[in-house]
């Protein structure tokens, strides 16, 4: 054992290998990373907290964080009730449902922005409905939270699938033995057990939620202070040659996007 | 009669997992399903749990119909292989869960919860989570929910078969101990004889989804009803009708008339109901020679090829083997005391055994 430990340790391969592995995580991540990071910091920090502060670039971030948060709650329910379906029952078409999941993953985001527009605009026929109904999807926030459930709908249910698909069902039904009701299992037994699952996904979307571009851009409308989210806003800051701006969001979606991803695998190393 | 099981059946696709199976067990008693795998046992355990739908047949538990019942109205424990336990609840938690579920008063609980924890000596592992203890533990832990809301029957669906080997060996003998202190009817499936025979009362043979035979361990063992209990329970030698002719049986003591002829009966001698001598001592036996001879601690396995080439598998002690001389390559005399007899015909149904 220790022995081929030791071969490893001292094989030429096997340290360019771990060394090229690190080089190209450099290259590929960090450092692109920290060309933001460092920008930000010689812009210097009250350059980059009134940047943040000034009230557009306040809006289109509580907008990107609002619409994500949005998104996730309603995801958590969708996705667990698409991947319960897929693992426990079996149905024609299942596995062209099963592979539909993923479409939002092969889809380019712009086209799924431009499906929308065309589902739900005003000059299609739903479009017209929703107006009448004084609830309009496109060029609204209610669009950019539509577009984000579109977008992230694979994320939720592609953790929670697998972890329902390995669940003993000997667990559920010791549960049932012992006389519990179909809900007390799912409540006591089955849900906490998807939980961490659950959390994971919940987690990915929203980091991917946060900084959605494609398909954004084209249902929100982009008017500033109202339909304008974080990414659209940093866009926005570039074209219009304020790189202190933009830079100064990214930070701020960068530290979002990280925190959540970092408290969701701390989190769920602790459960594990 | 705690459980009755009347004429079940269970099919799944083409596969008759359950046919036509019908029993009792008596109140207070532990009853082991033995057969190899495939033969039903576990299905019918699930089945008699609610836990799978038969087919056709009734279910009676303690007096009460309950072939259309629910689960969770059978007032049954269960004991699954592979514990089952609920991993995000502490050990406490666990044996709380199926009081909990009756709504029982928070006190009471937990009395009962300290209670059984005594019972399978995990007093001191109350506040861990199943993935923190062994195999052995998490199976007492199982035990101790499966009996916290007082079942009027337990069921155990292999419960130490992923166990390794000392441990299993512990828990057999602490399992029978409990039983003979808490008397609750249980059903426990198994495809291991041996465990089988030391833990239960009474043992039903189940194979290819039919009952082959019930009684007590020792009976099955002495008097088996067909080839296939015959075979199953413990190792056999297979011996053919003219090889028994050979052995000038029939002068001393006719055998019956009805003895299987060339078609194809099965008789069966056990190894240790063999006889090895030096002489024949105008004994009925045939002459043999001792192809290998292997010592095994108090016991040795003597390998012997009979005149007609049959081989013969014989166990005899070790002092006997030391007592008679015994080494390979010797010739010697071997006399079958007791012959299992089947007819062809009626396999599972007439058996006779011929004690010389």
């Amino acid at each position: 054992m220790s022995s081929t430990v030791d071969q490893r340790r001292t094989s030429i391969y096997g340290k360019l290998l771990r060394w090229g592995c690190l080089l190209y995580l450099g290259v590929v991540l960090i450092f692109p990373l920290s060309g933001v990071v460092l920008r930000a910091v010689s812009a210097g920090p009250s350059r980059i907290w009134s940047e943040v502060t000034n009230p557009f670039a306040w809006h289109a971030i509580m907008l990107s964080l609002s619409t994500a948060i949005v998104m996730v709650l309603i995801s958590v329910f969708t996705g667990t009730a698409t991947a319960w379906v897929l693992a426990r029952y079996e149905f024609p078409g299942k596995g062209l449902v099963n592979a539909l999941v993923d479409l939002p993953f092969a889809v380019p985001t712009i086209v799924t922005g431009l499906m929308l527009v065309a589902m739900f605009g005003p000059t299609s026929t739903l479009g017209v409905v929703l107006s009448g109904f004084g609830t309009p999807v496109i060029y609204e926030q209610s669009g950019i939270v539509l577009a984000l459930l579109f977008v992230c709908f694979p994320f939720v249910v592609r953790s929670v699938q697998p972890v329902l698909e390995n669940l003993d069902p000997a667990e559920e039904e010791s549960a049932a033995t012992m006389g519990a009701s179909r809900w007390t299992i799912f409540r006591r037994v089955t849900l906490p057990a998807l939980f961490p699952s659950i959390v994971s996904g919940a987690g990915l979307s929203f980091s991917r939620a946060l900084g959605e571009f494609g398909s954004v851009v084209m249902v929100a409308g982009n008017r500033p202070m109202s339909t304008k989210t974080a990414p659209l806003y940093v866009y926005g800051e570039v074209e219009g040659f304020n790189m202190e701006g933009a830079l100064a969001v990214s930070l701020v979606l960068l530290t979002c996007s990280l925190v959540s991803l970092i408290a969701v695998s701390k989190w769920a190393e602790r459960q594990g | 009669m705690d459980i009755v099981v009347r004429n079940l059946s269970k099919r799944f696709g083409n596969f008759q997992a359950i046919d036509n199976v019908s029993f009792a067990i008596p109140s207070g008693q532990l009853v082991a399903l033995l057969g190899p795998s495939g033969s039903g046992k576990s299905t019918i355990l699930r089945a008699i749990a609610g836990l799978e739908t038969p087919d056709s047949g009734s279910i009676e538990l303690v007096g009460e119909e309950a072939t259309n019942l629910p689960t969770q109205q059978r007032g049954i424990g269960f004991v699954f292989q592979h514990f089952a336990l609920f991993r995000h609840m502490t050990v406490r938690q666990n044996v709380a869960f199926g009081l909990e579920i009756q709504k029982l008063p928070k006190c009471e609980i937990q009395g009962r919860v300290e209670e059984l924890l005594k019972l399978v000596q995990l007093t001191n592992f109350a506040d861990r989570y199943p993935l923190q203890l062994s195999g052995g533990q998490r199976q007492r832990v199982a035990l101790a929910r499966a009996l916290a809301p007082k079942p009027r029957v337990l069921m155990l669906d292999e419960p130490f078969g992923a166990l390794d080997a000392k441990v299993r060996d512990e828990l057999r003998v602490w399992l029978r101990r409990l039983h003979d202190e808490s008397h609750v009817t249980s059903l426990f499936v198994t495809h291991d004889q041996q465990e089988a025979f030391e833990v239960c009362d009474q043992v039903v043979v189940l194979n290819h989804g039919k009952v082959e035979q019930i009684g007590p361990p020792q009976e099955l063992y002495e008097r088996p009803a067909s080839p296939f209990v015959t075979e199953f329970l413990g190792q056999v030698n297979i011996l053919r009708h003219e090889t028994i002719l050979g052995m000038n049986l029939h002068e001393s003591r006719p055998l019956p008339l009805q003895i299987p002829g060339s078609t194809g009966g099965s008789i069966y001698v056990r190894p240790h109901d063999l006889e090895i001598s030096r002489e024949q001592n105008d004994l009925p036996g045939w002459p043999a020679r001792i192809k290998r001879l292997t010592p095994l601690g108090w016991l040795a396995r003597v390998e012997l090829i009979l005149p007609d080439g049959t081989p013969v598998h014989v166990q005899i002690t070790q002092a006997n083997s030391l007592e008679l001389g015994l080494e390979n390559g010797l010739n010697v005399f071997v006399r079958p005391r007791d012959l299992k007899i089947f007819d062809e015909s009626n396999k599972a149904a007439a058996a006779m055994n011929y004690v010389i």
